[in-house]
């Protein structure tokens, strides 16, 4: 998984791009993609343009294509839905290599490949030059509600416990001389993927439990994920009971002399 | 004496299920003492422990009894003080290591107690060095190794500045340094602990004093070296030394005693 540092996505560096704040580039990407969206499908000097401006990035980040390129299989699905797209749709018959095939399903499937590639391509690039704290944080000052910037935390925290997990149970399987060959074996791989999930709830409601226990009341305080520099003063809005703790938690007199020796 | 840091009385507790797990407890912990709590699987220890901060409690169940942390009852009104007082460590640190870096998870608990800015700082700056973690304040947890994320787990509870520890199986998938590092960390806290486990040999090394949890009753509270050394007790309630160790000769051979 993700070596060292970061997610399994970002590419380590100092560039420029990499140092913009993310709540910046989130917009940026955000803005960018719906214009690309936008764009009718027969612009194609547009899309150059767009593809130019993504490349220019690129370099300024020195993330090279190299890196970028095999990540950007994850369009393959809509790859294939834009190939058959030429076949499929209605419209006047044009000749490409001896084939009969629809203009308009021509220009539609070249709009939608270059939208998507682009658009996934801006993303892969956000990805790259982005911590995945720092984006978390962007999105917060995006003010992005509270619950889903949770929510995404908790996915990027628990990705790599739960696809260990994942590995640990596949080890295990094939230790036992199992080899999902064929269909006939996908049963085993459903019923893995049921306990990996009834594993993560479990781990979920344990994680709970010791939120619980550290106070824990719906809200995640501000100030606990605000940086060292105190900029925190602003945080945890929503605690009626707030004041009256705190009085009751001021270090005992005794106790901070004591600590410092410790 | 003084009011006991905890005081477990009568308790008993029965799930919805109709599992009845405990049947009457009787515990004091005084400041300062550090106390192992040994019994088989299911002698209700994780159910006891549950009780001790409030998660589990009489609307959980049905359930008799009272618990009480320096006089002050578990009752739903002052949870969450009882909670600053109470300091729970869970068995696998990545169910206590929930947020994205050390500093934030460390944080987490002082914050939902309401301090923020330099005071939370340096909280959590503090509680990292009594365990010796300060190098990794800006890492996510889920690089550190399991030891340093025990560490962490340790020190996410301290910065709330507990008035009692209360360590679920702290030595468990430790590997022997890690093990021995951890002993030394809990060794030179100031703090009260009560500490779950099945590892005897911990018990001995940090515990003075035993109580063994069986089938829901306390069946025995002594000096730690008695409960290993009473042979018939440990083979009542499913007790067994690892091979080989003597635990009167641990304690003679020890530079402590």
């Amino acid at each position: 998984m993700g070596a060292g540092h970061g997610h399994a996505l970002h590419f380590h560096g100092h560039s420029a791009v990499h140092r913009a704040p993310a709540h910046l580039k989130v917009l940026a990407l955000v803005s960018f993609v719906l214009v690309v969206v936008a764009t009718p499908n027969h612009a194609y000097p547009v899309f150059a343009g767009y593809a130019a401006v993504l490349l220019g990035i690129a370099a300024l980040a020195h993330v090279p294509l190299t890196y970028l390129l095999p990540r950007l299989v994850v369009e393959v699905p809509f790859v294939v839905f834009a190939l058959l797209l030429p076949f499929l749709s209605q419209g006047d018959p044009v000749q490409v290599l001896g084939v009969t095939v629809s203009q308009q399903g021509l220009v539609a499937a070249f709009g939608l490949l270059a939208k998507g590639t682009i658009g996934v391509l801006a993303s892969l690039l956000l990805a790259a030059t982005t911590e995945a704290s720092a984006l978390l944080l962007g999105l917060q000052r995006l003010r992005v509600p509270a619950q889903l910037v949770q929510i995404m935390s908790f996915m990027v925290r628990y990705l790599e416990v739960v696809t260990d997990e994942l590995r640990r149970m596949h080890v295990a399987r094939e230790s036992r001389g199992f080899r999902a060959r064929d269909p006939r074996q996908w049963p085993v791989l459903a019923r893995t993927l049921g306990a990996l999930f009834i594993r993560t709830y479990e781990r979920g409601e344990r994680v709970h439990l010791a939120m619980l226990a550290r106070g824990y009341d719906g809200t995640i305080p501000a100030a606990a994920l605000a940086g060292p520099t105190g900029e925190a003063s602003h945080g945890h809005v929503g605690h009626g009971h707030q004041a009256h703790v705190a009085s009751e938690t001021r270090p005992h007199p005794g106790r901070a002399a004591r600590e410092v020796g410790a | 004496m003084s009011t006991p840091v905890l005081d477990v009385a009568g308790l008993a507790f029965a799930y919805p299920d109709g599992h009845q797990a405990l049947f009457g407890v009787d515990l004091h912990v005084h400041a300062g003492e550090r106390v192992a709590l040994l019994g088989p699987n299911g002698a209700g220890k994780t159910t006891l422990v549950m009780h001790l901060n409030g998660i589990l409690g009489a609307d959980s169940g049905t359930g008799a009894g009272s618990v009480r942390v320096s006089g002050l009852p578990v009752a739903k009104e002052h949870l969450l003080e009882i909670r600053r007082r109470v300091g729970l460590v869970f068995q696998d640190p990545d169910d206590q290591l929930f947020m994205g870096t050390v500093r934030a998870d460390v944080a987490f608990g002082p914050a939902n107690l309401g301090l923020t800015g330099a005071a939370l700082d340096r909280r959590v700056m503090e509680a990292l060095e009594k365990v010796g973690m300060t190098a990794f304040v800006d890492r996510p947890p889920h690089h550190l190794s399991f030891g340093q994320r025990r560490r962490v787990a340790v020190a996410t509870v301290l910065a709330m500045e507990p008035e009692i520890l209360v360590l679920d199986e702290p030595s468990s998938n430790l590997d022997p340094a890690s093990r021995r590092e951890l002993a030394d960390v809990l060794r030179s806290l100031d703090v009260t602990v009560l500490m779950v486990t099945h590892d005897l040999p911990y018990a001995l090394e940090l515990c003075p004093r035993a109580v063994v949890l069986s089938q829901g009753r306390v069946v025995a509270d002594a000096p730690t070296l008695d409960v290993l050394t009473d042979e018939a007790l440990m083979t009542r309630h499913r007790l067994e030394l690892p091979w080989g160790f003597d635990p009167a000769a641990a304690v003679r051979h020890s530079p402590a005693g």
